[in-house]
């Protein structure tokens, strides 16, 4: 093994030890543990389902399935742009003393999101035994939508680290920016529930694409095309980007904190 | 073999102040346009180092002295890499040890036993080695049962000699300390001292910072002062701390 890939394995293990530790201590003295996180989301889920099904009047049949993936898949994805953004603001003083390199903080923060993102899939086993809803073949196509997922979440993440330790009131604004986005993406409505001209405007919202590459395979449905390519080339050119951001910044980010 | 070259270093620190981060402010400037241009940028520096030029090499003890906000910390800092200077070069060769701060990284709800894997995780140790090194850090430690309960259930004694023993388990080419490490009653003491001991004789250069003549005399065999960021003086530990302590 060259030193180099020595360096990069040992440093995203302690990535995944940060990462581990982070969710451990947060429910380290409560007796369900990290399945606080789980029960939270699933009152959460049914509550909001409850409403909004019979409000829209959907069939709960289709309607819950679909807002409890999109939900969870939501809240992986917010919570992940949100905690970039404390980053390395949180590390502050590691950052100050040791050689880190910062992609272990970012690194970090998607691991411990992937690992309460795990926790959460018990509700979907639950929501889809309850409506005995089967998974079909198309939804291992979720598996290689998550990575790239993942690889769309880390430039952001790694983009909200950089602004957040320069500009500490890019926090707030992004929080307010995702709520927002929230409401715009179909989550707890269907885009069946949009007039035609409308549904148009949704493939303007990668946000849309980044939900539906995930859960449309695990619905029965193969994403589409479009999905897949807007979703590829937004996270190809935002790493290309944030690479050229970093060598450039990334001596700099420790006098920002 | 080790080596450290600095050529020409200096480190601006920008002190923002709550203005200058906010990034409304940045946002508003680009409408407003002309009438605020004068104000972009214009945040205060620190320059706390400027121009070191030195070397050290093998066998190096290098005392740092100087009064508070001389610029010892920034260049421990420049040093172990987590710094890139703004100016200058700085050449590095062997691996660098720190115990400038040994509590780096404690997570309070976590165990001792968790705590090891995780410091030594930070330390560049991987956990095959740590569990081999396990046994001996707790030994030394003297927690014994405390090892497996929270580190917040400690009393500060206690974790700092946990720290310690973490802390010192590496066996590093160039050792970075601030201060000297002095830690547990009179007992526990005679031990850190014969560990510290062994592990400053096993580095190839040892770089301290400290305020205490004794210790600089003791352990170095050169003195930089510095003095606003820049080495006002530079040599052997007797002429340095005659001129420094007087």
């Amino acid at each position: 093994m060259t030193k180099n890939t020595e360096f990069l394995i040992h440093n995203i293990k302690l990535a995944a030890t940060l990462a581990t530790c982070d969710v451990r201590s947060k429910y380290r003295r409560s007796m369900l543990g990290p399945f606080w996180l789980t029960i939270n989301m699933s009152v959460i889920i049914v509550s909001i389902g409850l409403v909004f099904g019979s409000i829209f009047g959907s069939p709960m049949e289709e309607f819950l399935p679909f807002l409890a993936v999109g939900f969870i898949l939501w809240t992986f994805i917010a919570s992940t742009i949100n905690d970039g953004c404390t980053a390395f603001i949180e590390a502050e003083i590691i950052i100050k003393q040791l050689p880190i390199p910062l992609f272990v903080f970012i690194l970090r923060i998607l691991w411990k999101n992937v690992l309460i993102l795990s926790h959460n899939i018990l509700i979907l086993a639950c929501v889809f035994l309850f409506y005995s809803k089967g998974l079909s073949v198309v939804a291992l196509l979720s598996i290689p939508a998550l990575l790239l997922v993942l690889l769309f979440l880390s430039w952001i993440a790694s983009l909200c680290a950089m602004l957040g330790a320069r500009f500490r009131d890019s926090a707030p604004i992004v929080s307010n920016l995702l709520q927002v986005l929230f409401f715009l993406t179909p989550i707890i409505w269907m885009p069946s529930s949009l007039s035609a001209h409308r549904v148009g405007f949704l493939e303007w919202n990668p946000f849309y694409h980044l939900v539906e590459l995930i859960r449309s395979p695990l619905l029965g449905q193969a994403p589409r095309l479009t999905s897949w390519f807007v979703i590829l080339g937004i996270a190809l050119s935002g790493c290309l980007f944030i690479l050229f951001v970093f060598t450039r910044k990334r001596a700099r980010v420790v006098y920002w904190l | 073999m080790a080596n450290i070259q600095l050529s020409q270093v200096g480190v601006v620190i920008p002190i923002y102040t709550a203005n200058s981060r906010l990034l409304s402010k940045k946002v508003l400037q680009l409408f407003i346009g002309g009438a605020l241009i004068s104000d972009q940028g214009s945040y205060v520096s620190v320059c706390a180092l400027r121009d070191l030029n030195f070397q050290l090499s093998d066998g190096d003890r290098i005392g740092l002295i100087g009064h508070n906000g001389a610029g010892k910390s920034t260049l421990l800092r420049v040093l172990s890499g987590a710094y890139t200077p703004t100016h200058g070069q700085v050449h590095l060769q062997g691996r660098v040890g720190s115990l400038i701060d040994i509590n780096l990284g404690i997570d309070y709800e976590a165990t001792g036993r968790e705590n090891i894997y995780l410091r030594c995780a930070f330390l560049g140790v991987s956990k095959e080695e740590t569990r081999a090194m396990l046994d001996e850090i707790i030994k030394f430690s003297e927690l014994e049962d405390f090892i497996d309960l929270p580190m917040r259930t400690y009393s500060s004694g206690m974790q700092l000699r946990l720290a310690f023993s973490v802390s010192t388990i590496i066996r590093p080419e160039i050792l970075l300390m601030d201060e000297w490490l002095a830690i547990g009653d009179e007992r526990f003491r005679k031990k850190t001292e014969a560990r510290l001991a062994e592990l400053v004789e096993s580095t190839k250069i040892l770089v301290i910072a400290s305020h205490s003549r004794n210790l600089i005399m003791k352990t170095c065999n050169r003195v930089l002062w510095l003095e606003h960021g820049t080495v006002k003086m530079d040599g052997t530990p007797e002429e340095v701390c005659t001129a420094y302590f007087g």
